[in-house]
């Protein structure tokens, strides 16, 4: 607990710092090349025939997606505590890739939890972390996947604690962890939020996003909360069907549990035992769920879908083709379930999709997928 | 009920030695061994047993005792079958229990119903590894409803302020880490260990039982001097991992146990 409250004071010292959020939004304009456009996706919009699409663009944020946002603030934060060595785990290995990135900018010493499941789905990446100068470490226990990548973090963080700081990649785990990320990532949604009123005219119709830990998602609500006439989407992997084990669909078939320090909806079984996951995508495949995206469930203030592994893989095609850009499989979530409501909504409304990253590190896993052989 | 454990501190004190407190895990390498290595651990002369519940994700654990858990699990273990092992226990030992569970199990079997039906299987206490004193209230209220210990972790980095805290919660012990980190084997003791105990006993006016990384019998010694007990997990648990359900393992923990429940004298 000593660590949290350290870490907890460190940061309501750096957030109300001058020079701490000028040097993280300088870094951010200068290094990571925000803000992020929003892009009218025409053809899309027209091929579905209803409401207009229009794309938040974290995939051009340096790395590749949104979790550099959140990645940079910590690594300032951890040189700011006088941390000189940081670890984090990654699913997707897109966290991952954003804090080896960040250590190198700040000189920092890094090590990545990646549980082995997901270092074969995401090869590239591990490679890419080396290439930043980051060790990376295989966790072979459990499901091998991002909670056991949290597992081992964790056991690190407790061990070294003195000279390390854990850079948490979503709206999970003890305090201040989900408050401290969410805040870092609302710089999406405050863009957008701007950004969408000046293209549109008005506010959208329907905000979407995939939820995975839900970081990417709860940057982009942050902003659209306090306006009730915006729905917001969360998007679930549902993997390949509804029995307990073949998803990661926390709201539609988990229950009430605490894990990895945090009271959220968790896929258990009866005993309370952490029930295994599966999703085609790495960053959406975990048990439990921020805990805000619990308030906001129970609160009704955005509902949760879930989108099985087949119609995530044709949304994923579908965006190459008619916007030219390749989504990460997590995002595809997202556009799967616009192409279920869009053609059913007005021309005149506009659906805005947090399009959380890029794709390049998913083209192998989906040829595989799909007996390519490259 | 909790007497059994004031009782067993009071005896151990008597002897002239550190309460022993060894761990297990719940289930490993089966259900039907966990009662036989119990006995076999009372024989060899602990005061206290520290029982782990099993769960699949223990991340106040090292390498040793998730394997344990992994073992337990794969044998169907779970809380309710873990009372089960405790209430056949009570058969044949008055052998003070504790549990060392993770929190979500007791939260999906009920926080009110896991009390009362630890208490009438014959639990004497309950340690949550990942429940932080601020958050251990609702526990401790439904378990002194039954007279059930709430035993509570201390670390090296905890504060004063935190530890004091720490003492209206706990019940005649706190346990503490002797070694920031997780359970498992470690060669050296932290520097200053002694003066840290001395502190916190003083600051939770409470038993200081010390584990976490105690492995070698020469480190209960040491410890055994100015601790009230001293728990020994992983050293054991290493030792059930590589012999498996072999009809020798009781007989062998036993063993290994002894080495460790003489090395409490003080001197």
């Amino acid at each position: 607990m000593a660590p949290l409250e350290e870490l907890t004071q460190a940061w309501q010292e750096a957030r109300r710092d001058r020079a701490f959020r000028r040097e993280l939004a300088d870094l951010l304009e200068n290094y990571c090349g925000r803000p992020t456009p929003i892009s009218h996706a025409a053809r899309l919009t027209k091929h579905f025939g209803g409401a207009a699409v229009y794309l938040k663009r974290e995939d051009l944020c340096h790395t590749g997606a949104h979790k550099i946002n959140n990645a940079l603030a910590q690594c300032l934060l951890a040189r700011r505590m006088g941390k000189g060595r940081v670890i984090a785990e990654t699913g997707a290995g897109q966290h991952g890739v954003a804090v080896a990135t960040a250590a190198a900018l700040l000189g920092l010493r890094c090590r990545v939890y990646m549980g082995t499941e997901d270092e074969r789905r995401q090869a590239l990446n591990v490679y890419r972390m080396k290439l930043l100068g980051a060790e990376v470490v295989g966790v072979d226990a459990g499901s091998r996947t991002l909670k056991d990548a949290i597992n081992e973090s964790l056991r690190d963080w407790v061990t070294n604690v003195a000279s390390t700081h854990y850079v948490l990649g979503s709206v999970l785990g003890p305090h201040p962890y989900p408050a401290m990320v969410r805040e870092f990532q609302s710089v999406i949604g405050s863009e957008a939020l701007l950004q969408i009123r000046k293209q549109h005219r008005s506010l959208p119709r329907l905000v979407v996003a995939c939820v995975g830990g839900g970081s990417n998602a709860a940057g982009i609500f942050s902003a659209f909360v306090p306006y009730r006439q915006v729905e917001l989407v969360g998007v679930e992997a549902g993997g390949r069907g509804t029995r307990l084990g073949e998803h990661a669909a926390r709201f539609a078939g988990g229950a009430p549990g605490v894990l990895h320090g945090t009271r959220s909806y968790v896929l258990q079984d009866q005993d309370g035992l952490i029930v295994q996951t599966h999703s085609v995508s790495a960053g959406l495949d975990y048990p439990a769920v921020g805990p805000e995206h619990a308030w906001w469930h129970d609160s009704r203030r955005v509902s949760y879908v879930r989108v099985e592994d087949g119609e995530a893989l044709d949304a994923f095609h579908l965006l190459s083709e008619f916007e030219g850009i390749v989504p990460a499989l997590e995002t595809a979530h997202a556009l799967a379930y616009v192409a279920r409501v869009a053609p059913r909504m007005g021309s005149g409304e506009a659906i805005l999709v947090n399009l959380s990253g890029r794709g390049d590190k998913d083209v192998t896993e989906v040829a595989r997928l799909e007996g390519v052989a490259l | 009920m909790s007497g059994r454990i004031e009782r067993a501190f009071t005896r151990a004190r008597k002897a002239k030695r550190a309460a022993f407190i060894p761990y297990i895990t719940a289930g490993d390498p089966n259900p039907e061994r966990t009662v036989v290595l119990a006995r076999a651990l009372e024989r060899a002369g602990a005061d206290i047993l520290e029982l782990g519940v099993p769960f699949t994700d223990p991340i106040a654990d090292g390498p040793t005792n998730q394997r344990a858990a992994e073992r337990a699990l794969s044998r169907g273990t779970t809380l309710s079958g873990v009372l089960g092992l405790v209430r056949e226990l009570r058969y044949s030992s008055e052998l003070p229990v504790v549990l060392f569970t993770y929190f979500n199990p007791v939260h999906a079997y009920g926080m009110a119903r896991f009390a009362v039906d630890a208490a009438a299987a014959g639990v004497d206490g309950v340690l949550f590894t990942d429940v932080p004193v601020d958050e251990a209230a609702v526990a401790h209220e439904a378990l002194k409803r039954v007279g059930i210990e709430l035993v509570l972790l201390v670390a090296p980095t905890s504060t004063r302020a935190r530890v004091k805290a720490v003492r209206r919660l706990a019940g005649s012990f706190v346990y503490f880490i002797a070694r920031a980190g997780v359970t498992g084997p470690r060669t050296s003791l932290e520097e200053g260990l002694e003066d840290q105990v001395r502190l916190v006993r003083k600051l939770a006016k409470a038993r200081v039982v010390v584990g976490f990384g105690v492995s070698t019998p020469e480190q209960v010694t040491r410890i055994a001097q100015f601790a009230d007990g001293v728990v020994v997990g992983s050293a054991l648990v290493e030792r059930i991992g590589e012999l498996g359900d072999v009809p020798e393992l009781p007989g062998e923990v036993e063993a290994i146990a002894r080495s460790f429940a003489l090395a409490t004298r003080r001197k």
